[in-house]
């Protein structure tokens, strides 16, 4: 039993050592050539190499992220407030919101370039207006599912909208909020990623492009690395938020279904 | 005894005036200190009248009154409780029986100073229905019964005039529903609190109950009336005599009319 949940505690450090090492082999054995997939070790060789430009490029790649995802949770939680308070503001709002998501943000940067030039501020645009909308609707649906029940019974007493929402809505709502931040982190790299990759002379994503034209074949896959270890980080420090603020919804089985 | 709720020749829709009529000539009076049962066939807008009478909807025709006022506005001197106990789960027993007080004035003002105080009318509320030392659990720590009592608490917790209960025990297995009866029975001979309660269940109604009101099927009406002359207190026992049997047996042939 206990080796068991020794065995259970390891195994995502196993499976990954387990594919980079089945990576690995799988290069030599195959004799892939390195300019078509590169062997871990010559990843890891272009991480020693260029360790410098990663560490600069990946610090600003989390910087732009990091500030467009705050404008996302600062807008979306207020958006996501007035969506679920009134039910007019709920209509209007909501076809605007399902075009705009459904637009690719891809083709909002050349937009965003026209308007605030290359770099830092439509890298921030692009994470920000991709990882708005899941908080939006995560925190409308949190107050649009209070119990009709429980508001009949505080309305009875009197209770003002603002009470109802101070008192039930808004605590209800945090499960709800800090799930979709783990959706949102990840959608926020995407974003900035994106832009950097088209109108950048920084960041991940403009390094990528660029060890692609200087054929660095090795050196793109360490910035995929870099991305995705920023990435994990991020999400697991959003996995701790939520299990930290909302310990009640987790041992009561809110909202699970 | 004057009325302490009356319906008086109430008809309502929902969807506007041209919508679907949910009750219709609606004429109920209840007596303060009286508990009412109303029965019905599902759908007769049971739960319609638990609105009106509260202060929740506004009939389009006739007139609500509550302890001698026409309700304009919700009449903040009702409890309501409902099948779903709808607890907090984000707070405990007690601090879920004091989301009430921070809602009705003039507690509300009085709640953050005096915590202690109102902590220990919860306590004690908690103990009157045999809840006494469960105040710190979570709601998702009791039982489908206890939470369902918490509910009861947390609707007579401001000491209202009028209890409104809707259903309130058809989640529950028979034998908690049957100790909960009693519960509510010893609440209402202790308080004299006026009780509404909207039920399908025939044998708690007459058990219960001073007076049931059988409604017919939508749009509803009240077809009967019946007085429950069985002497209180009544014990469970009560339920397996003949008398009460037959008390239930004639409402039920008057329900499977109203069906019709």
């Amino acid at each position: 039993m206990n080796r068991r949940a020794l065995i259970i505690r390891l195994s995502p450090w196993l499976f990954t050592i387990g594919l980079v090492v089945i990576w690995e082999a799988a290069c030599w054995l195959f004799e892939i050539p390195v300019f078509f997939l590169p062997p871990p070790t010559a990843i890891a060789q272009a991480f020693v190499e260029f360790w410098r430009p990663i560490w600069r490029n990946s610090l600003f790649t989390l910087t732009t992220t990091m500030i467009g995802f705050g404008l996302a949770v600062g807008f979306g939680l207020l958006l996501g407030l007035v969506i679920g308070w009134s039910r007019t503001i709920y209509s209007g709002i909501y076809p605007l919101m399902i075009g705009f998501n459904a637009i690719p943000k891809v083709a909002v940067v050349p937009i965003l370039v026209l308007w605030f030039g290359i770099g830092f501020v439509p890298a921030v645009l692009t994470a920000f207006l991709i990882s708005f909308f899941p908080i939006v609707v995560n925190v409308a649906t949190g107050l649009a599912t209070i119990e009709p029940e429980l508001e009949d019974v505080l309305k009875a007493l009197g209770a003002s909208k603002l009470d109802i929402m101070r008192k039930v809505g808004i605590p209800r709502t945090l499960p709800y909020f800090f799930g979709s931040l783990k959706i949102s982190i990840t959608l926020a790299f995407v974003g900035s990623v994106i832009s950097e990759s088209i109108a950048s002379n920084y960041g991940i994503g403009n390094l990528m492009l660029q060890a692609q034209a200087q054929f660095q074949v090795p050196l793109i896959f360490a910035g995929l690395v870099a991305l995705a270890v920023e990435g994990i980080v991020m999400y697991w420090a959003m996995a701790v938020l939520e299990a930290r603020m909302t310990r009640w919804a987790q041992r009561s089985g809110f909202a699970q279904n | 005894m004057s009325a302490f709720v009356t319906l008086d020749g109430v008809s309502h829709t929902y969807g506007g005036s041209d919508g679907m009529l949910a009750v219709e000539g609606l004429d109920i009076a209840v007596a303060k200190g009286e508990f009412a049962a109303v029965v019905g066939p599902s759908g007769c807008g049971k739960s319609t009248l638990m609105k009106l009478a509260t202060g929740l909807q506004f009939p389009f025709k006739g007139t609500v009154t509550v302890a001698g006022q026409q309700v304009t506005q919700p009449v903040k001197i009702a409890g309501m409780a409902f099948q779903a106990p709808t607890l907090l789960p984000w707070r405990t027993t007690v601090e879920n029986l004091l989301l009430p007080l921070e809602i009705v004035p003039p507690h509300r003002q009085r709640i953050r100073r005096n915590k202690a105080e109102y902590v220990a009318r919860a306590e004690k509320l908690l103990a009157s229905v045999g809840l006494g030392g469960f105040g710190g659990k979570f709601p998702w720590e009791l039982s489908g019964g206890m939470q369902q009592r918490t509910s009861l608490c947390r609707a007579l917790i401001h000491e209202p005039q009028l209890l409104m209960l809707d259903e309130p025990f058809g989640a529950l297995d028979a034998f908690t529903r049957e100790e909960l009866w009693c519960v509510i029975r010893d609440l209402h001979a202790a308080t004299g609190i006026t009780v509404i309660l909207v039920t399908h269940d025939l044998r708690e109604a007459v058990f219960l109950a001073d007076r049931v009101f059988v409604m017919s099927s939508r749009p509803g009406r009240i077809v009967v009336e019946r007085r429950i002359e069985l002497p209180r207190p009544r014990d469970l026992d009560v339920t397996y005599t003949t008398g009460f049997q037959d008390i239930v047996h004639e409402l039920r042939g008057h329900i499977v009319k109203a069906r019709q």
